[in-house]
């Protein structure tokens, strides 16, 4: 179990994340979602030791993650951010064999070989293995990178935005994967989502943030309701039921 | 590329340029002997040694800074080692004279600009990686103005130097392969055989950090701390080489962008020692022109630019294709 305890870090006096408690337990797909500037994605961060926080700390089953050995962690808990940009050339292979790196430490054995293969045909890019990650589409290279976080096979997948810049298929493609790994691989994957639908379909625990501090954290349907999207965004908004879930008119 | 492909290009790879290595070694060592075999052998053997050092200490430490920095364009002498190594050479002669300097203890002289180079980049590296800013970015725009400062502060004292001092200063400043000192040789040796141990060990990690700041922190890789680790790597490699033959960095740029072209994607286990060949055979080449096709007219560094020059717009045109 992941605890957030009185968790913040500060740009310049304001703080862009405020929290005073938040349980993440085993299993489930959480969302967290929230206006642009919500902090969402440095809670994420802070969450997975990509940044520091300024006050508080992160708990991983009762230990700091600060503090806990970097691929021990690794073993346990991973994070795919949003900007995947590469300067060399890579190919699809051997950017999923880096998801064994905490295991094997560069040198692959039998077992992480099989791992990456079962990673490879979990996201459907199979065909595509050898190819270089500059030569896939946006959908393609999203996949290839959510082979390598489930390749690394941690109880804790986060991941920020994953659907940012993908086309419906592939978005509704990307978000069935991360639901199968909560569902059928027992993750317990951790998500920043943009699109409202997305998370009241799919996730099992909404998060929403907003200046840093968390608004409500509940099940989508004690989440996604007029009143508290309107303190969110602002915005009215209109929300139907389809197929037992929130359904929000998001076009105003 | 499939890992067989890259196997097979890798392998294809070792076998010509390895042939051909063995010929322009044996070219080197062997074209327009005259006299005693054994002094022959023993003259150009210790040259072949200095030029083989160079030839990987350069492309390796180039190879390494590309992954830190994650931009395959630049090479570490942007960090204003070879702008150092002049400042520090134009002011030995400039404050205490040619006449002296030349007397100097080869030795102790270059420990003295090998520990200038390496106290000077520490320097900077845990001055702003570890105060100021977490940012390479930043880190290397600092070095090029040093490198600019030295540069500047260079140029006034050599226009203030006696012309007859000039000259000698300038025969100092031209990299050049011979006359390097036997103990000195040895010890760039074992310095950059320390620094490459060093690399290897680390190498599966380096490896990681392809991924990026992130990426590498999520699998575990300790990314500031390999940085560093790295950095220092580096600094010891390119001081090492300057140290010993003079400012010579640009032909690692060309050879680790030819070993890229030629086997890309490859892990770094095959791309360092790819980048050390095709390393060796520029520099032996051009140690080979410069000796038989220039008669000694010129300097190693010309020719090396001529023809790395040469090789930098095929591979230009060929990418325009």
């Amino acid at each position: 179990m992941i605890r957030v305890e009185n968790l913040g870090k500060t740009y310049a006096g304001d703080w862009v994340v405020d929290v005073e408690a938040l349980e993440l337990p085993r299993g489930g797909l959480t969302a967290i979602i929230g206006p642009n500037g919500a902090g969402k994605s440095t809670l994420l961060s802070m969450i997975s030791r990509l940044q520091a926080p300024d006050r508080g700390h992160v708990t991983l089953d009762g230990q700091d993650i600060l503090r806990i050995k970097g691929d021990v962690l690794a073993r346990q808990l991973t994070v795919l951010r949003q900007d995947n940009a590469m300067t060399a050339r890579l190919t699809v292979a051997d950017l999923v064999a880096f998801g064994r790196y905490p295991y094997s430490k560069g040198r692959l054995t039998e077992a992480d070989r099989a791992e990456i293969e079962r990673a490879l045909a979990l996201v459907d890019i199979v065909p595509y293995r050898h190819r270089f990650l500059d030569e896939l589409s946006g959908g393609q290279r999203q996949r290839a990178f959510i082979a390598m976080v489930l390749a690394q096979d941690t109880e804790y997948a986060l991941f920020d935005e994953p659907l940012n810049s993908l086309d419906i298929r592939h978005a509704v493609s990307v978000m069935h994967l991360l639901r199968r790994a909560a569902e059928d691989l027992g993750k317990t994957v951790v998500t920043v989502l943009h699109d409202l639908n997305f998370a009241a379909r799919h996730a099992d625990r909404i998060i929403a943030m907003k200046n840093g501090r968390l608004q409500v954290v509940g099940r989508p349907d004690e989440v996604i309701r007029p009143a508290i999207l309107r303190d969110l965004y602002g915005l009215d908004l209109d929300v139907t039921e389809r197929q037992g879930k929130p359904l929000v008119d998001v076009f105003g | 590329m499939s890992p067989d492909a890259r196997f097979h290009r890798a392998r294809l790879l070792a076998l010509s340029l390895g042939g051909l290595m063995a010929l322009a070694v044996a070219v080197y060592m062997t074209l327009g002997a005259v006299g005693s075999w054994s002094f022959v052998l023993s003259y150009r053997g210790e040259k072949l040694l200095t030029i083989l050092l160079v030839a990987w200490a350069v492309p390796v430490s180039t190879v390494l800074f590309h992954v830190i920095s994650r931009n395959q364009i630049l090479t570490p002498s942007i960090m204003g080692f070879d702008a150092l190594f002049m400042l520090i050479q134009t002011l030995a002669v400039f404050l205490i004279g040619a006449a002296t300097v030349t007397q100097w203890n080869p030795v102790l002289v270059y420990l003295g600009e090998l520990a200038a180079m390496v106290a000077f980049s520490t320097l900077l590296f845990r001055w702003l990686f570890g105060r100021i800013a977490q940012s390479l970015e930043l880190l290397l725009l600092v070095g090029i103005i040093f490198g600019v400062l030295f540069r500047s502060v260079t140029g006034l004292l050599q226009r203030l130097i006696d012309p007859g001092e000039f000259l000698v200063l300038q025969d100092r400043l031209f990299a050049s392969f011979s006359g390097a000192d036997p103990q000195v040789l040895a010890m760039s040796a074992a310095l950059v055989a320390a620094a490459s141990f060093w690399a290897i060990w680390r190498l599966p990690a380096i490896d990681a950090m392809i991924l990026g700041r992130d990426g590498a922190l999520a699998v575990g890789v300790p990314h500031r701390r390999l940085t560093a680790e790295v950095f220092l790597i580096v600094t010891l490699l390119v001081a090492a080489s300057t140290a010993l033959v003079g400012p010579i960095t640009f032909f690692g740029l060309l050879v680790a962008n030819l070993a890229y072209r030629l086997l890309p994607g490859a892990p770094l286990r095959l791309t360092l020692p790819l980048a050390g060949l095709l390393g060796a055979l520029l520099l032996v080449g051009a140690q080979v022109v410069l000796e038989r096709v220039l008669g000694f007219t010129g300097t190693v560094g010309m020719v090396i630019e001529f023809l790395g020059g040469l090789l930098f717009i095929l591979l230009l045109i060929e990418r325009a294709r």
